[in-house]
Order: C-alpha cells, then structure tokens, then sequence
C-alpha cells in the first residue's frame, strides 16, 4: 500500500480541516479556558461533528457509524493537532469505540456503538495509576463477589473522565502489578456507588479526571473481553491510542512549524529578516526534515493497525517515539524563535507546547516507546 | 487500485518471490562485506566469485538491473507499484543488488529526462547490461559546494569540443570507462548559463587520473586531469549552456541513493552485534545501559527513515513529490549512517581497533566507520543540503 493519503482520504481531511479551523481555531480553545467553561469543550460542537459522521467514523456501518480505518481517524487527529480542539473523538470515538468494537459482545456493541455514532455518549478508558504511563503495573482490583466484581483503586489521566457516560476500566483480577496475566477490562457507569471522580484540568486546558473506585459493584455482564486474558485486547486499543495520538502530534507540530517559519519571513532583526539567518535557516530546515520523517513513520504505524492490530506494535512504537521526539523540539524551536513573543500567553504557540506535553504522556512517551522497541528486537 | 490490479499485483508479488527464491544465490543474501565484493561492471569487470556472476546475469537477463527502465533500453518495464514489491520482495530475503552502477544511480535518469534519441539508444542498454562503467566529473579544486563556479573549460572546434582542465574526487575515475562531465562553454555568461553536460570516453587522448588515498586507507577517488581531449559535440547531453539543468536533475538522484546507502544496514541488528561484545545482563539486556538506550534510539530514527524513503518513492510516483527533497533525505541519511558506525565502534569496543589483522579482515569495520564519515559531503555536504531545504522547500529568504 502506497504511503500517501488516497483521494478519499485527502477529501476527508479537507473537510475535517475546514470545519475544526472555522468552527474550533485555537481561539476556540482559549476562550474555554479564559471562560473556565465546566465542561473544557463545547457539546454544541460535538454534535455537529458528530452529525457529519467524525464521531462514529470507526464504529462499523451496521452500527450506524462510517466503518473507516485507523488512517482515516488518523486524517482526523492531525487535524484536531493543528488547532488543539478539544473534542471527546480520542477518547470516545477512536479509544473507547475501538474497545468495544474489538472486545464488546453482541449485546455490548448493539448497546454502545450506535450512540457514540450519533455523538450522544461519551465514553472513555480508564488506564493508568501511577506518574507514568504503565499498562502492566495495573494495580486496581477487582475481586468476585457474588455474581459480579467489586472494583477498588485509583486511575489518573482519565482523559475526559469528567463527562463521560461510560468508563472502561482496566483492572486486575488476580495475580500482581507488572504481570501481563490476570487483567481484565470492565463497563463502569460512572454514576455507580463508589466512584469519585475529580476533574484534573490540565497544563494544557484539556480535560483529565482522577478517578477513585471503592468497592464498586458491577455484574458479570460489565466485563469487557475475556476474565483475567484483557492484556491482549488492551494492547491492542492502547496501540490504535497511540497510532491517534502519534497523529495529532504530526498536526500539532506541523501548525507550529508553519507558524514559525511565517515568523521568520516576517521579523525583522539587524536590518534583515530573521529568516536570512543561516544559523535559524539550518534549525529550521532540520525540523522539517524531522517532521516528514515522523510523518512517514505515523502513517506507516496507522496502515499496519489498518492491516493486523496484533501486528501493529513495533510500527507503533516507533511513530509514539518519533511523533514525541518531534513534537518536544518542534513546539521549543516554535518558542524559542518567536523570541519573547513566543513566551507570551497571548500569542498561541504556548498552548501547542502545552499540548505537546500532554500528548507525549498520553499512552507512553518517547522514553517508553523507545525501550519497548528495543526489548521487541531482543537486546 | 481495482481489484483486478491488486490480483495481478498478488500474482506478480508470488511469481517474483518464486523466482528470487530459485534464483538468488545464498551467497548474495547478504550486504558485500567490502567493496571488492560489490560488482560494479564495466570493460575490464571481474566477478569476485561465481555466485556474483550467477546473480548479476540471471538480473540482467529479466532487465532487473534497472526494473523500472522500459525495455527497449534493457529494462525490466515494471509499474511503479511492481517495482515496489519487487524491492519488498528483494528485502525480504536480503537479495543485495546484482550491479552497482552510477549509470543506473545518476546518468541514466538523467538521460531518460534529457538525452536524444541516439543517447539513449547507444548508452542505457550499456548500463542496464554492466558493460560501460561511468564516473562523475563535477566537482574541481575550487568548486565544492559552489559547484557552479567550476573552470574545466570546453571549447569549440568545429563538430567538436576541445577540454582543458581538472577534476577532483571523481569516485573510481582510474576504473572507470566513460565520464559525464561538467565543462563551462560560455566563460563569459553568468555562473550558472555558462555550463555543459558532455559524456566522453576515459581513454580518449589527454585524460588521465591520479588516485588519492582516503583517510579508510582506500583510494575509491582521483584527481582527473583533461590535456585538449577532443571530444564531439554531439556528445553533449541536453542544450549547450543549459547543463545546470541537467546536472541538478542527476544530483536529486545521486542524493536519494546517497540517502539509502545505510539501507540495508550491516546484515544485523546492531542490539544483537552489540550483544556478542558487551555481553547481556540476567534479563537478557545489553549490559551497557546507555548504550542501549542509544541503539535503540538509532533503531527507532532508522525505521522512521525506511517509512520516509517509502513515502517519497510513492510521493513522487503520484506526482506529489517536492523536487528538493530527495535532500531532505541525503541529509538526514547519511547523518543517521554516521551514527550507524559510532555505534558500531562503540559496540566493538578494542575489538573494532584492528586495522591489520587476519582476524578484523583487514580493519573492515574501522575503515567502513571511516567511510561514512564521507556520506554527508559526498554528492553535497549536510550544510548545503539544508540549505537547499530551506530555500527551496520552505522558501526563506535569502537563503
Ligand atoms: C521572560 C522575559 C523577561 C524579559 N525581561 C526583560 C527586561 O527586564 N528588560 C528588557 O529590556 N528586556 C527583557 N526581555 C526581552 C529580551 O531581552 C528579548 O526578548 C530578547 O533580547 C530577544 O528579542 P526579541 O524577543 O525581540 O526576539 P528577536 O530578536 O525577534 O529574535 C527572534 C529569533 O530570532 C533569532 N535571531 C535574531 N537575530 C539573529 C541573528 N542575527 N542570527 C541568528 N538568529 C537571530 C533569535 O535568537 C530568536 O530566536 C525579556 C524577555 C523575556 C522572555
Ligand atoms: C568519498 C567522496 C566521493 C566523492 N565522489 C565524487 C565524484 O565521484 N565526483 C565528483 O564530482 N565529486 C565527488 N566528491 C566531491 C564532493 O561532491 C565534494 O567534496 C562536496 O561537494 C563538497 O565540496 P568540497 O569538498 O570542496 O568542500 P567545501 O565546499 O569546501 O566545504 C567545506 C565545508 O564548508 C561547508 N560549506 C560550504 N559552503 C557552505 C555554505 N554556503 N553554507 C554553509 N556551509 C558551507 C561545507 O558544508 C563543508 O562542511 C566526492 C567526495 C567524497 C568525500
């Protein structure tokens, strides 16, 4: 398969583009902030993102979505990148609705899928506990009682975690943190006895929630996938995660870098354009390449989850590093030649680096990838 | 692709793979070890081994020295989207290629682009068959990176050109059989409307060459001098003053191939070389920490690069390709094979120290180390290919 967008492909970002840059630009996102909007996003929106089938875009077609692929939303999160909208798509419609489209029962699917479809449920996954991002260090428990579990421990940077109608909770059912045995995801009504929730609004102004369980009671028919055998199906959604999140850092870092090289053919310093300047011509020249190089890699990633999720993993690991790496020197290099301009709240290209440093905690950052690339080539 | 494309497709992809299957020779699964192990063909060419001759002529004869040339020049006349599974396919098993050539790297698309009828018909069956070795005459004692500044005069005689001047670095000028060569027709035009692109026999009257011994302890290059050598006019590629075009057309395809000369690494994961001298610790770990942490970042740089050489062939078979970028990618790949053999050193530790010894094959990997230290001047230096990136691509000015 060709490493470029197809025609269709291309239309769906044109459209994507038009829309998130009219209806959602970055100031969109400042004036959430700005107002301390309850929510961190504008539901009004949502929906008609939603009406022009952005939020069912990977539920399949029987369950009234577009049944696209991992590219496709792929085309979508870049989008999202260059103007920092925050939306329930990563969560819902890429995390949540691949996590029930892959581990959902017939009856969990024909419940769900149809309302993340029509923008009407919110949903999300429930991950990680500690500072960092450590899928097999899961240490929320769930232990039987009765005809169901009992869910007791903490979850941090529940993305959306605050809105969400349906929690996917990633807990443990035997054995101890650090095996890849024994873990097994559950549908969590947020509104159930024991759930805590607190809003975490972040550096970056976009939505997280710490989440405390104690003693939740969910029934049987609450379990996602397969008891204590969820690794393999939470690899697989944690993967097309970061295949999502690796794009919006593409998007992201490529608005920052078109940003600056604007500036550089503007500002004037010394009688010249900074831009004249071969010590920031060669800086720049160098993310560019970088940025393409990640580019390649994001897509290549996207196309293997599009071929064989299970397969996906190194590609993917290697599009969260690279996207992480880029990221981090696109949005300093944006700062840094912005000059003090750039170290302005008024201007944007702070809320890009806030961002970025988000989005490379999300779901592994560079360090992570890097080391989980090495351990699959055996040294 | 429609589905009738994508079964042709799949049934060229399992005939291919039978066919390298049946016809690739163990021996030339893996990368040449040394130069004398790379077949460069040529009047005076030698096979280094009979698997080397097997493999060459079994290519040449499915014109799959050069795939994707039409086969009335000795191609292979394969689609762009066959040629990608044929590499796929030559990657899967290691297949090295049967011939390296800077005919089929550099001159032969330009004279696709740019050459007459008789050009073509006269040099590319020579190339795609190994039998003509060419060499590159650009660059000269005073220009480098400013390419364009070069002196080599060429003046006309009649039907015929009179060359006077020097070259230097010309890679394998005292092996070669013809040169293509930048000479300046017009010393009174600006630098850039006064030169010529001309293509000349080495063993014409008045050329000779002197070998220059690289710090690797090889000596791949010469000093080229030219004394009156005559040479037609017809031999001239392209208009007359209008060899600028040319020569930058060639240099986009010398820096994509400089780009992925690492591409086939060194047969190994460098994580397992690595390990054979640093030793693993007890969960199976290099036992070097930061090393480690420096291979696999290497692999991580390297396998996005892979993704990006893959794009940009795709890119520029839909049209979508930016002319410059093939420096985009012969910056950043040879600055990443650069750090290929850091590593490498660094794995090797003493053992990578030996320069003389039966047991290093005669210092191979040092001199390698040595050697790459040239990708990122050779064809263009690192500076000037940002340079090109920032003018041409993001358009700064001044630049
Ligand atoms: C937090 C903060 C506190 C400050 N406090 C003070 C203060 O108390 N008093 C005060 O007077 N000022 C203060 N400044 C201003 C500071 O000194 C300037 O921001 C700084 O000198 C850069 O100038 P500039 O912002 O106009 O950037 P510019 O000069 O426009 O630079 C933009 C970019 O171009 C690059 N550039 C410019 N010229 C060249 C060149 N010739 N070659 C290569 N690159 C070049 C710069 O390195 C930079 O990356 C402060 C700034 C900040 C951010
Ligand atoms: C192994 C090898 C094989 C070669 N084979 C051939 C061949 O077959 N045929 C052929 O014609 N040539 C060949 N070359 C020559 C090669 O193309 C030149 O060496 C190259 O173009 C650089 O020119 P230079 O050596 O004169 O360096 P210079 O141009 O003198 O450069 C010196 C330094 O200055 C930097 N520099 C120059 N201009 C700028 C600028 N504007 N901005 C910033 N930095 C700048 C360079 O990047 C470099 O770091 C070969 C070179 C090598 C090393």
């Amino acid at each position: 398969m060709a490493l470029v967008l197809t025609e269709e492909q291309s239309m769906l970002r044109d459209s994507a583009r038009a829309l998130i840059s009219d209806k959602a630009p970055v100031s969109h996102l400042r004036h959430l902030r700005d107002s301390k909007d309850p929510i961190g996003f504008s539901k009004e929106f949502w929906h008609s993102f939603a009406e022009m089938g952005f939020a069912g875009l990977l539920v399949p077609e029987e369950f009234g979505g577009s049944g696209l692929g991992y590219v496709e939303a792929g085309v979508v999160m870049e989008e999202i990148g260059r103007t920092l909208m925050p939306s329930p798509f990563l969560a819902t419609s890429v995390v949540a609705a691949s996590a029930l489209n892959r581990g959902g029962n017939a009856a969990q699917k024909s419940e769900y899928l149809p309302k993340i479809a029509s923008g009407s449920l919110l949903a999300t996954l429930a991950i990680d506990e500690g500072a960092k991002h450590r899928p097999l260090q899961t240490s929320l428990q769930a232990v039987r009682a009765g005809n169901g579990f009992k869910l007791s421990g903490a979850k941090a940077l529940v993305v959306d975690g605050h809105v969400a109608d349906l929690l996917i909770v990633a807990a443990r059912t035997a054995g101890s943190a650090g095996e890849r045995e024994w873990l097994t995801l559950f549908l969590v009504d947020p509104k159930a006895k024991g759930v805590a929730i607190e809003r975490t609004i972040m550096v970056d102004a976009h939505n997280s929630a710490r989440i405390e369980f104690a003693n939740v009671e969910v029934n049987a028919d609450s379990v996602l996938g397969e008891i204590d055998q969820g690794s393999a199906l939470l690899d697989g959604v944690l993967d097309i995660g970061r295949g999502a999140v690796a794009s919006e850092m593409v998007g992201l870092s490529d608005e920052v870098f078109h940003r600056t090289v604007e500036y550089l053919k503007s500002r004037k310093q010394f009688g010249k354009l900074i831009g004249e300047f071969q010590a920031l011509q060669h800086r720049a020249a160098e993310l560019y390449v970088d940025i393409e190089i990640t580019r390649a890699a994001v897509m290549k990633a996207l196309q293997a989850l599009d071929a064989d999720v299970a397969k996906a993993t190194s590609a993917v690991a290697v599009a969260k590093a690279r996207a992480g790496t880029t990221a981090t020197r696109a949005v300093q290099e944006g700062v840094q030649m912005h000059g003090g301009m750039g170290m302005t709240d008024q201007f944007d290209i702070g809320f890009f680096m806030k961002r970025a440093r988000v989005c490379e905690e999300l779901f592994g950052d560079a360090n992570y990838h890097t080391e989980q690339l090495a351990r699959a080539r055996g040294y | 692709m429609s589905e009738t494309e994508s079964a042709e497709l799949e049934r060229f992809r399992n005939e291919t793979r039978a066919w390298l299957e049946a016809n690739c020779p163990p021996e030339m699964r893996k990368p040449a070890t040394s130069d004398a192990d790379v077949f460069w063909g040529g009047r005076n060419a030698k096979f280094s081994s009979e698997p080397q001759r097997i493999w060459f002529e079994r290519m040449r004869d499915k014109g799959w020295t050069v795939p994707d040339w039409p086969k009335e020049y000795g191609g292979g006349g394969l689609s762009a989207a066959e040629h990608k599974v044929l590499r796929a396919e030559m990657a899967r098993i290691g297949a090295r290629p049967p011939l390296s050539s800077f005919g089929i790297w550099m001159l032969g698309p330009a004279l696709l682009k740019y050459g007459n009828d008789a050009q073509k018909k006269e040099h590319l069956p020579k190339i795609a068959a190994g039998e003509i070795r060419w060499c590159q005459g650009y660059s000269e004692p005073n220009a480098g990176s400013d390419l364009a500044s070069l002196q080599t005069r060429a003046e006309s005689d009649g039907d015929d050109f009179i060359i006077n001047g020097q070259k230097i670095w010309t890679s394998y000028a005292n092996y070669a059989d013809w040169i293509f060569c930048l000479v300046r027709t017009d010393p009174t035009a600006k630098k850039h409307d006064g030169i010529s692109f001309i293509l000349f026999d080495m063993t014409s009257k008045g050329v000779s060459t002197k070998p220059i011994l690289l710090i690797s302890g090889y000596s791949p290059f010469c000093e080229t001098f030219f004394d009156n050598v005559r040479v037609p006019k017809s031999h001239v590629v392209g208009t007359v003053n209008r060899g600028w075009d040319v020569a930058k057309y060639l240099l986009q395809h010398e820096r994509a191939m400089i780009s992925g000369m690492g591409e086939r690494g060194v047969g190994r994961p460098l994580g397992q070389i690595a390990a054979d001298s640093v030793g693993t610790d007890g969960q199976g770990r290099l036992d070097d920490a930061m090393l480690r942490g420096q291979i696999a970042r290497f692999d991580v740089d390297e396998a996005a690069l892979a993704a990006c050489a893959e794009r940009a062939v795709d890119l520029a078979k839909a049209g979508q390709a930016h002319p410059a970028f093939s420096s985009a990618m012969k910056y950043y790949g040879t600055e990443l094979n650069k750090r290929r053999y850091e590593i490498l050193m660094s794995a090797g530790g003493v053992d990578a120290l030996e320069w003389e010894s039966e047991r290093s094959k005669q210092g191979a990997r040092p001199r390698a180390w040595l050697r790459t230290k040239a990708n990122s001047i050779e064809g263009g230096t690192s500076e000037v290919m940002l340079g090109i990136v920032a003018k041409r691509i993001l358009d700064l000015p001044g630049a």
